[in-house]
């Protein structure tokens, strides 16, 4: 096993723990930082994928992709998080739990 | 993403709760184990893409294969990336809040030491932007840079002159209009869409890659401050 494939996983297991975290949690903020961690997941997973290979050069088109993702990645969640601002200013809350009433 | 909120389920109990737990768990465990599996048993060895580029790399214009697939092979992306940025930018701005107060002003020493970090923010930036030809760095490294101490004029409550607050529109959207600029500028100049003409690919990438640091660098510190930064007293009430 090469180092790169080890962070892979750790990028798969990454992506789980966001994955379960974006369903479970009822608290909008802690769903977008969920999604990030998933994100970071799925970033470190392509890094080393794209390096798995010893001896070789890194593969540059995955890198490409992590650059561009990241950058979307920031994008969204600065929109998501002004969106999380703003019903929080009209629910006054931005925790929606479906066991208790509104 | 979204709860869906049935006001009829309100009655929910524990044990449901618990068991929405257990099958979230198990249906993400199950995901993780297939995508691990995926991962160990992946061939040790593929060279098809990094081939291509290796083989492209002398008339990408840049010698950083990573550069060269960003703002050559696959220039569209880079193109549709950033606007993909200026768009978040519009949607964080019109999202902002209406009614801000005015932050207090950072004491002075903070602000002084502000003065003396920026000037190699800057530098560093410029240095990044300028190496990404050959070796890691590129327009979203300065333009991250940059933003680093946008961010820091943010949160001292810095007050920019109003001929800064005025030129926000032109720097969000600088990088995507000479982007646009340049890839309408090949297809006049008989090439296609994006396709750099070799002699001035160096140039021209080097150009987009300029105007995009500058916008990446805005559209970062709006993004983190979630609205138009503070212009000098008194302070303007805007509306976005």
């Amino acid at each position: 096993m090469t180092i790169s494939l080890l962070y892979a996983l750790v990028g798969v297991v990454l992506l789980g723990m966001g994955l379960y975290r974006l369903v479970i949690d009822p608290h909008l903020v802690k769903k977008i930082l969920a999604l990030n961690i998933s994100g970071a997941g799925v970033f470190l997973f392509l890094v080393a994928v794209a390096d798995r290979t010893p001896g070789f050069e890194p593969d540059p088109v995955p890198h490409a992709m992590v650059l561009t993702g990241i950058v979307v990645a920031v994008s969204a969640t600065a929109v998501a998080l002004g969106l999380v601002g703003r019903i929080r200013e009209i629910k006054g809350t931005a925790e929606f739990s479906e066991n208790e009433p509104e | 993403m979204q709860h869906s909120k049935n006001t009829n389920e309100v009655d929910r109990t524990r044990p449901i709760a618990l068991a929405r737990k257990a099958i979230t768990a198990l249906v993400v465990m199950a995901l993780t184990g297939i995508l691990g599996w995926t991962v160990w048993t992946l061939p040790p060895y593929s060279d098809r893409m990094q081939n291509l580029v290796a083989t492209h790399l002398p008339i990408s214009g840049v010698e950083n294969p990573v550069t060269a697939v960003l703002l050559n092979f696959r220039g569209y992306d880079t193109l549709l990336e950033i606007g993909v940025l200026l768009l978040a930018a519009v949607g964080v701005l019109s999202l902002a809040p209406t009614q801000v107060v005015p932050a207090e002003t950072a004491p002075q020493r903070i602000q002084m030491l502000l003065l003396r970090l920026l000037p190699f923010i800057v530098i560093v930036a410029a240095y990044l932007l300028w190496v990404g030809k050959y070796a890691p760095g590129g327009a979203f490294q300065a333009g991250a840079v940059l933003a680093a101490g946008g961010v820091l004029l943010v949160t001292s409550a810095v007050r920019f002159n109003q001929l800064t607050i005025q030129s926000i529109p032109i720097s969000l959207s600088i990088g995507l209009l000479t982007f646009l600029a340049v890839a309408l500028a090949t297809m006049i100049g008989g090439g296609n869409f994006l396709q750099y003409p070799l002699p001035w690919a160096s140039m021209l990438i080097l150009i987009i890659e300029a105007a995009a640091t500058i916008s990446i660098a805005v559209i970062l510190t709006i993004l983190f401050l979630g609205r138009k930064p503070d212009g000098e007293y008194p302070p303007k009430t805007n509306g976005g």
